[in-house]
């Protein structure tokens, strides 16, 4: 498949205001293997949407070197531009609201012009039904639940069969009850097309539940303060946040994450996104 | 249904009330208006005292000129607001030379417009397009403006990251996201073109509802004053509800989402 490795090496950024240089990513280096679900936790202000926002080439990066399947992606003087081989699912919703959930998720395929229009509407009908949302093709984004709306983004992002697929805390702001259906509908989709992916959250029991391994970050600068694997076994369904592994897992993680976001509570750092 | 009826009843009101302070009781300064009656009968008179009525072919000739003109006017803004709008929301560089330009230009009332157009455009129909023009165009371009900043830098983040160029982003992303602000645009700039026009007309006008107005008023031929006034809000109103239903067409999206 297309499923590429992703090199963080050693990368660096700050921002600039009006009190000063605010570093948001000092030698940062994380290594995600093809195929893999990488989750990236961490208090807020640790530079996690500003790494993925470099992966994504929406921002450009100050020192050090991203690799995609092997080939730079980006440097500090050449920053990537976005692509297809990068697809993005952001917080909230950007499914296009003019456009029925079919015309969303062939958008991709027909503006890169990899498919012709009947191909890509045959392929979404079928990547849509697959995701269990067969019969809301000719729905408006607006007519449909904000679970069904994320679950259509996904499957608009993966039938590009991106290199890499990026989500930047798809679920938050969700209640605990559909956020859970929602990491079931995730993993399934996961299961089936195996892309790399680069997740970013805050919420630890999400990360230990979806990821293959957790990297966690510290704050002010954002750096790696260390990865972790999730042994548990795939398929993972939602019985699993009961056993005694998970919730061992979940208290390494929540350790890792606790010290980094209590020292920066004390210190009253301003939250930065 | 109750819509109908109670609209039908609140213009009803409105005679009633002209009737009774003009007609009947000629209450003070209202006393020296037309009275209903008096309009009444001459708009709807085969031989019209002053000239004008509902059986006069110079009537419908008024009409349509100032039709005709505002629906040139009004062709023209959009055609020449909305890609300029496009154009300045897209490139900052260009929105920074032309914005402060257009924002001195802006505020200065279309009146004051007058004496220029006249300069430029010496004769016949075109002083009154332009000023006509001017109105509309303004508010084409700053709604279409306002529409391309109002469109999410997440969905053309979302729209670049499935692949599209800069150039699809502005067809795909841009143009469909500022349409709202673009069909605002053409119903106030509607308004406005009817506005302007009749100004238009009254100073530099040799015809039209506006001339027509006007010339009555130095002609001492009051009723048709006020049957110019009335033809214009049908006409004005008849226009807008025109536009309406045509801009509702552009966007299903939202009016299903409306009716859901």
């Amino acid at each position: 498949m297309n499923a590429a490795s992703l090199q963080i090496e050693d990368v660096a950024k700050s921002y600039r205001n009006q009190s000063g240089e605010l570093v948001a990513l000092s030698s940062c280096s994380i290594e995600i293997a093809p195929e893999e679900l990488h989750v990236i936790v961490g208090p807020s202000g640790c530079g996690k949407t500003t790494l993925l926002n470099a992966v994504a080439g929406f921002q450009g990066i100050d020192g050090g070197l991203i690799r995609l399947g092997g080939e730079t992606l980006c440097t500090a003087e050449r920053p990537a531009e976005p692509g297809a081989d990068r697809v993005v699912v952001f917080q909230h919703s950007t499914l296009f609201p003019w456009r029925t959930v079919l015309d969303n998720v062939t958008y991709g395929p027909v503006i890169q012009g990899r498919r012709s229009r009947a191909e890509a509407r045959s392929l979404a009908r079928e990547r849509l039904s697959q995701a269990g949302l067969a019969g809301l093709e000719d729905r408006y984004p607006a007519e449909l639940s904000s679970g069904a709306q994320r679950r259509v983004e996904i499957v608009r992002a993966l039938v590009n069969e991106p290199r890499v697929l990026l989500l930047d805390e798809p679920f938050r702001g969700m209640d605990q009850i559909t956020r859970d259906l929602m990491h079931e509908a995730l993993l399934e989709l996961y299961d089936r097309a195996r892309p790399t992916v680069l997740f970013i959250t805050h919420d630890i029991e999400e990360a230990v539940f979806l990821g293959s391994r957790v990297t966690a970050m510290s704050a002010r600068p954002g750096r790696v303060k260390a990865t972790i694997e999730i042994d548990l076994p795939r398929p993972r369904e939602a019985g699993l946040r009961a056993s005694a592994r998970f919730n061992e897992l979940l208290a390494d993680v929540l350790s890792l994450v606790h010290d980094e976001a209590s020292r920066a509570f004390v210190a009253g750092d301003r939250e930065a996104a | 249904m109750r819509r109908l009826i109670l609209g039908i009843l609140g213009c009803g009101l409105l005679l009633g009330v002209w009737y009774l302070a003009v007609d009947v009781l000629a209450l003070g300064r209202f006393g020296s208006l037309p009275p209903l009656a008096e309009v009444l009968t001459e708009w709807t008179s085969h031989e019209p005292a002053y000239g004008t009525s509902l059986f006069t072919h110079n009537y419908y000739a008024d009409i349509w000129i100032s039709v005709r003109r505002v629906l040139e006017a009004f062709v023209l803004a959009v055609v020449l607001g909305v890609p300029l709008g496009l154009a300045i929301g897209w490139s900052r560089r260009f929105r920074e030379l032309t914005f402060p330009v257009l924002e001195l230009i802006r505020p200065i009332p279309i009146l004051a417009w007058v004496p220029l157009a006249i300069l430029m455009f010496p004769r016949g129909e075109q002083p009154v397009i332009f000023l006509t023009f001017l109105s509309a165009f303004f508010v084409m371009t700053l709604n279409t403006l306002l529409g391309v900043q109002s469109v999410d830098r997440d969905l053309v983040r979302a729209a670049r990251s499935l692949g599209a160029s800069p150039r699809d982003v502005l067809r795909t992303v841009i143009m469909p996201g500022a349409l709202p602000y673009v069909t605002t645009g053409m119903k106030i700039a509607i308004g406005v073109s009817w506005f302007s026009l009749v100004a238009g007309e009254m100073v530099a006008g040799q015809s039209g509802l506006g001339y027509l107005i006007n010339s009555s008023y130095a002609t001492v031929r009051y009723p048709t004053i006020v049957i110019g006034m009335l033809t214009l809000g049908i006409v004005g109103f008849a226009t807008s509800a025109a536009i309406g239903a045509l801009t509702g067409r552009l966007a299903p999206h939202r009016t299903r989402a409306a009716a859901a």
